[in-house]
């Protein structure tokens, strides 16, 4: 007992040394300091009703301290052990915020819209921004690539066996959405987007996921007519009454615990997913076996989108095939025209190629590679496109794919272009290949 | 770590493993045909000399443990910038997780922010908003505390089914380390409250100096009571992987939380519902609907050794069974373990006694026979909470919750020494 009285009396002399140093010589900016700083035991703590719906034996354990140490002192709260400095004073540290500072570094906005700059921006803005900043890893269309976060789809998929969460089939708050993207993103390049171009960007992945029309302006003033498909598909953590009540047992079963003898029903090491310990021999295919695995198992990445796809490969076949492609207007390489069926992705959106293709938003591809431009019948095309002369030869589709807009200036197709060279070679072999 | 470590790869180790009976028999013959040399021969090095004190002004591992070391899984995520990797834990003892091993997790990479450059903003509902610099806080009397902390997607992966064959993929997303750091209510006194009114509908933002500026709500009543705004662990500066010069403690709740380079703390009027607590860290049940504002960590529990990394090499006798437990409600009392899946249990060994939100270790001290074993763990914690089955977990969420998996994990030891990843009926 005498010791603990010690260690009170040796960090209340602390304490006050403490002060009165920095009463003496803070550099603090603050308004004068306050005659009766409020000390915390002042405050309603401990907190009778949990400000969220923590859970009440979730912090039984936490209010037995507070309440040990309100009995113990006074100024105490929280944790009552001798080593815990008295936390209801001032110390006249720091100094005073700026409103400039503030305001760099408080730019969060809060689902009700709080905090949204002035400023607006629609899809047909920020088609060409998503693809300049956004498309390496996201896609296009906010699709995705790789194993980056797909932004569009996944409509009515969370009850399914591998949801699909993106803005439009997860998120419940937009303010969430133009948060990170004006706060976070690009990747690598944070905070580095005007007001305007997160609003163009924010209703290109509205629009990407049917949330809203290309012209629809998003702006503070339009904010409340979006509405976010799951906004009340979210409910507070229920654990306390969905499990609690079941797994708190005054005592667990330690005998004879099952009715039958245990079988093993499954084995990790079937999927062989696990990494090399040495770390030089990495499952570069893991993926790939995954999805072709036909256990029960499949993959449950951490947080991040599923690890669904094995696009290394489709680059690597575009590498290499490229490289040996040549320039002739031949039989089109197989090897390059596999590589470009999958870069075709991009463009199926909008356009069909091969038996029984149809017009869609774009013109049915067959034969596109040497054909008259702008022959297809029944598709309406633009002005533009209909005033320009001769055919799509190869060297007229390759300058089309790489920049449409630059090249047929006033076209409808919203595609920003391929940005390597080789992809637009095997998506032109590929084309060629439906001839 | 370069490539000329010592470490075997998988493939090497469960060779070896599976060599292990002979290897058993071997030693025998070599202890029963003669002295040993290591004995009666002089050795090198205890005949020359060692490395002097110069050598090595700050240390790292012997080089024989160079297998020890955090690990990523490549198919995990898109890039190891935002990813995550793994406390080698079958390797581990004790409580304290070495920090040079200590799982990382960044959003945006691990960045460099000196001490110097450091600010710490405090705004919002207060009634005076303040900046401070990293000098001011270590001038704030100080706590200190061992907590664990746990990723909510450790042990994601094995939702639907066993995938991951080794403790550290399984539930390598965790580290215990003693903090030392100011708690947060002293600074958020120091700013005032008067300002906040009525403190229980009140959430404090929390928010990291990085590019992925991770943000997230802490309600008001978890920020008053144990979380620290720290600045040592284990005794030493943090790393920079975890947060250098600061970073945020919450003891129990989820990794994601502890913002680290955390730069910004502001007192709010609701949460602000930021990406990394509603399109990340909810968890979606079977149904579609999906849980919000799973905080706290639930009691749970794995054997570290005998393991699939950490299999036994020693043949048939006598065997230490170790593991460690932790709850995110309070103190693990009790950790149970069974070799037969769960059909009986024994009750471990608890080393020391636990500490609140910190792990503990267990060791059941046993006898092998070589026989088959379905290894698990189970861990009670001061609440009365009982780690549940991953049946049970199933029962109630579905397979697709991503996060707080805690179910009981099961080791299948085999004859020969090696373990396996496994799901039991």
């Amino acid at each position: 007992m005498s010791k603990s009285l010690n260690l009170y009396a040796g960090s209340a002399i602390g304490v006050a040394l403490l002060l009165t140093a920095a009463y003496n010589f803070a550099d603090r900016n603050v308004a004068p300091y306050p005659k009766n700083p409020p000390m915390l035991a002042s405050l309603p703590a401990p907190i009778p009703e949990p400000a969220a719906p923590v859970q009440a034996k979730a912090t039984a354990a936490a209010n037995d301290q507070v309440a040990e140490a309100s009995l113990t002192d006074g100024l105490l709260v929280g944790a009552a052990e001798a080593d815990t400095a008295p936390a209801g004073l001032r110390f006249g540290l720091g100094r005073a915020a700026m409103p400039e500072e503030i305001s760099a570094w408080d730019v969060k906005i809060m689902p009700d819209g709080t905090g949204l700059p002035a400023g607006s921006g629609n899809a047909l803005d920020g088609e060409p921004l998503f693809e300049e900043n956004c498309a390496v890893c996201h896609g296009s269309f906010a699709e995705g690539v790789d194993n980056w976060p797909k932004l569009a789809g996944g409509d009515g998929t969370l009850a399914a066996k591998d949801p699909l969460k993106t803005v439009g089939s997860y998120w419940p708050y937009l303010s969430t959405v133009w948060d990170y993207v004006h706060r976070s993103m690009p990747f690598g390049n944070a905070q580095s987007l005007t007001p305007d171009e997160v609003y163009a960007i924010t209703a290109y992945i509205l629009y990407s996921n049917d949330l809203i029309d290309d012209d629809f302006e998003l702006s503070p003033e339009t904010w409340n007519e979006v509405e976010m498909p799951n906004a009340d598909g979210f409910i507070v953590d229920d654990r306390a009454d969905t499990e609690y009540t079941e797994w708190r047992t005054d005592e667990p079963c330690m005998e004879n615990c099952k009715p039958e003898p245990v079988k093993i029903t499954m084995r990790a090491t079937v999927l062989d997913v696990t990494p090399d310990q040495a770390g030089d021999e990495a499952p570069a295919d893991a993926a790939e076996e995954m999805n072709h695995s036909n256990d029960a198992a499949t993959v449950q990445p951490t947080d991040e989108a599923a690890a669904d796809e094995a696009p290394a490969a489709a680059t690597e076949a575009v590498d290499e095939a490229a490289a040996d492609a040549g320039a002739d207007m031949g039989a089109p390489d197989p090897e390059l025209v596999a590589a470009g069926e999958k870069i075709f992705k991009k463009c199926k959106a909008c356009h069909q190629v091969g038996e029984g293709a149809k017009n869609k938003s774009g013109p049915q591809l067959n034969g596109v590679v040497g054909r008259d431009i702008a022959a297809v019948d029944g598709f309406k095309y633009s002005n533009a496109m209909q005033d320009l002369p001769g055919d799509w030869t190869h060297e007229a589709l390759a300058a089309f794919l790489a920049k449409p807009k630059d090249y047929v200036k006033g076209t409808k197709m919203s595609f920003a272009g391929l940005k390597k060279d080789d992809d637009i070679e095997a998506v032109i072999a590929y084309l060629q290949s439906y001839p | 770590m370069s490539k000329d470590t010592n470490a075997p790869s998988r493939r090497q180790f469960l060779t070896s493993a599976a060599a292990l009976g002979a290897g058993a028999v071997a030693a025998s013959a070599a202890r029963a045909a003669g002295p040993d040399p290591l004995i009666t021969e002089v050795q090198p090095w205890a005949s020359g000399f060692g490395d002097g004190v110069d050598v090595t002004p700050y240390g790292l591992p012997i080089r024989f443990e160079g297998d020890v070391i955090r690990r990523n899984v490549e198919w995990l995520t898109a890039d190891t910038i935002s990813s995550i990797n793994f406390t080698p834990i079958h390797a581990l003892d004790g409580t304290i997780t070495p920090t040079g091993c200590a799982f990382e997790r960044h959003h945006s990479g691990a960045i460099e922010l000196a001490k110097d450059d450091y600010r710490l903003m405090i705004n919002g509902l207060v009634d005076q908003p303040l900046v401070f610099t990293y000098e001011d806080l270590e001038r704030f009397p100080r706590e200190q505390h061992v907590y664990f902390c746990e990723c909510a997607a450790n042990t994601g992966m094995e939702w639907a089914g066993a995938q991951l064959n080794g403790a550290q993929f399984t539930h390598g997303m965790i580290h215990n380390m003693e903090y030392t750091g100011v708690p947060l209510r002293t600074l958020l006194a120091e700013a005032g409250l008067d300002a906040a009114g009525e403190l229980k509908d009140k959430w404090v933002y929390v928010e990291g100096a990085d590019a992925s500026s991770n943000g997230r709500s802490i309600p008001m009543e978890k920020a008053m009571d144990d979380v620290l705004v720290a600045f040592k662990a284990n005794g030493e500066a943090l790393r920079k992987e975890h947060g250098y010069p600061v970073r945020l403690v919450v003891p129990g709740w989820e990794g994601n939380m502890w913002v680290k380079w955390l730069r910004r703390i502001e007192v709010t009027n609701a949460a602000v519902e930021s990406r990394e607590e509603t399109s990340k860290y909810t968890d979606t049940l079977a149904d579609g609907t999906s849980r919000k504002w799973t905080w706290v960590m639930d009691a749970k529990s794995v054997v570290t050794s005998p393991s699939p990394q950490s299999p036994i090499k020693h043949g048939p006798g006598p065997l230490v069974i170790t593991g460690m437990a932790w709850s995110g409600h309070g103190k693990v009392t009790r950790v149970d373990v069974s070799k037969d899946g769960g059909m009986t249990w024994e009750t471990a060994r608890i080393a020391q006694d636990g500490a609140n939100k910190a792990l503990v270790r267990f060791y059941l001290d046993t006898t092998w026979d070589g026989e088959d074993w379905l290894l698990q763990s189970r861990a009670i914690d001061d609440t009365g909470y009982v780690q549940p089955t991953k049946a049970q977990l199933r029962e109630v969420r579905g397979e697709n919750s991503i996060y707080h998996n805690n179910c009981i994990q099961t080791w299948h030891v085999k004859a020969n020494g090696e373990a396996e990843n496994v799901e039991v009926s």
